[in-house]
């Protein structure tokens, strides 16, 4: 029986299996880890297949109408705020992380591939680890009272800035994120450096936070300075 | 000012933060798939609008495929998008890429779409469907007709019986014993070749991935 339902992880990616089997696929997948495996696999195969079948392009209506529906939904896919607690121990394979922010530098749709490929997978490999945290439905989402975007903190601390229309830091400077505990910027303590960019901005910190912490960014001379000496120009809620 | 104490008071940070979802078209043409993704999982509109800029041509091709049917298509790839947005936090990196992930959703609403209205391509893939004249001569419409071209040539390696039953699944939406019944033969033998012809079609691609590392080098 073990040998036929690991034959059936083809149809299952091929999405050729009658309903009863892929309800008994799906239960046998959630603690098989060689089908988890072999389905990542094929569904590479399969993305090729979806790849050939590529024709004419949609209706521009039709990216109207699913920015209408989803403006339409309840913001109930908008990750909770939820009381910290001791993450569970995460299940993440570690190589199948690297091996994915490999894939997904060299499987980026479209035109935006550049020939910078190592800065790029340098800044996809940064993506990919605050995205964790973004996705992390433990981590909350901690509005700013300065500045646009959202601070997330998943549950051991680790804090990403999502910021909209922050320009590049003018020439000669940096953004410098702080951690400021007690609400004294005086004692806050260096958080890293980013250059800024046109567009959205996801930033990891490179310190964790704490209850009560407020995280803010200012303007530094390149190479970043010990302590702010410019007034913040985002600044977050407390933790 | 930095030996200045400077106190983070409300009073001095209270400065407006509207976060008005229709403000400004964002920039986000520098992230990757999955850390738009991520962004979805926070309601982020503008991050799903790019994703759907990125994936939709094939998302829609793919439907087209096995819907053979504008308006259906359509609704597949809209539908598919609905739950991208609704499901973005349960997405993990770790277990397929982002693109792949919506490429599934489409696949899977096609496919119920296509079993429900009866309605089923057969025809094998063929070389007929020109990529439109808008984007002719661009990066994507360069890369798409390569990976067309290569996916071609190695269903064409595959024994007919397994690139038959890989064909009728995916791009027909045929089941396992749909395709028993209408090939006649048994149950087991459609599940041993369409595994076996996925394997294979894999190690085909696999192989000729590495002999041409085409794709990074096409816009320099």
């Amino acid at each position: 029986m073990e040998a036929g339902i690991h034959e059936l992880t083809a149809g299952y990616a091929l999405d050729a299996l009658d309903s009863d089997e892929r309800s008994a696929y799906e239960a046998h997948l959630a603690h098989c880890d060689h089908c988890q495996q072999e389905l990542a696999s094929f569904w590479t195969t399969t993305e090729a297949l979806a790849v050939a079948a590529s024709g004419p392009e949609p209706s521009l209506a039709l990216r109207e109408r699913i920015i209408a529906d989803i403006r339409a939904e309840p913001l109930q896919n908008v990750v909770p705020f939820e009381p910290r607690r001791r993450r569970v121990a995460p299940v993440l394979g570690a190589v199948a992380a690297v091996a994915a922010v490999v894939a997904l530098a060299v499987g980026l749709w479209g035109s935006n591939l550049s020939s910078e490929l190592d800065e790029t997978r340098a800044a996809l490999a940064r993506q990919q680890a605050a995205a964790q945290v973004l996705v992390d439905p433990a981590a909350q989402s901690v509005a700013l009272q300065q500045g646009t975007g959202r601070l997330v903190v998943d549950a051991d601390g680790q804090a990403v800035l999502v910021l909209d229309g922050l320009d590049p830091a003018p020439e000669g400077k940096t953004y410098e994120m702080w951690i400021v505990a007690g609400g004294d910027l005086s004692t806050a303590s260096r958080a890293g450096l980013f250059p800024g960019r046109d567009g959205t901005e996801i930033v990891g910190l490179e310190a964790t936070v704490t209850a009560g912490d407020v995280v803010a960014v200012t303007v530094e001379d390149a190479g970043g300075v010990d302590a702010p000496t410019t007034p913040p120009i985002v600044a977050s809620n407390p933790v | 000012m930095s030996a200045k104490a400077k106190r983070l008071s409300p009073a001095v940070l209270a400065l407006p933060a509207p976060e008005n979802r229709f403000a400004m078209r964002k920039h986000q043409a520098h992230l990757s798939d999955e850390a738009l993704v991520a962004l979805v999982a926070r309601g982020d509109e503008g991050a799903l609008g790019e994703l759907y800029d990125r994936v939709s041509r094939v998302a829609y091709g793919l439907a087209l495929r096995i819907l053979r049917d504008e308006r259906h298509a359509e609704d597949a790839v809209q539908e598919a998008f609905l739950q991208v947005w609704r499901n973005a936090a349960s997405f993990r990196a770790e277990r397929a890429k982002a693109s792949t992930w919506i490429l599934t959703l489409v696949h899977r609403r096609a496919v119920d779409l296509v079993r429900r209205e009866e309605r089923r391509a057969v025809e094998p893939l063929t070389e007929d469907m020109e990529l439109t004249q808008t984007t002719e001569g661009t990066e994507e419409a360069a890369w798409l007709r390569f990976e067309r071209e290569r996916v071609q040539s190695a269903l064409k390696q595959l024994p007919d019986t397994q690139r038959e039953a890989l064909e009728l699944a995916y791009y027909g939406g045929f089941s396992q014993s749909e395709l028993a019944e209408r090939l006649g033969v048994p149950l087991g033998t459609i599940k041993s070749r369409m595994f076996a012809g996925l394997a294979r079609l894999r190690e085909i691609l696999d192989d000729s991935a590495q002999e041409g590392s085409w794709k990074p080098e096409f816009t320099s």
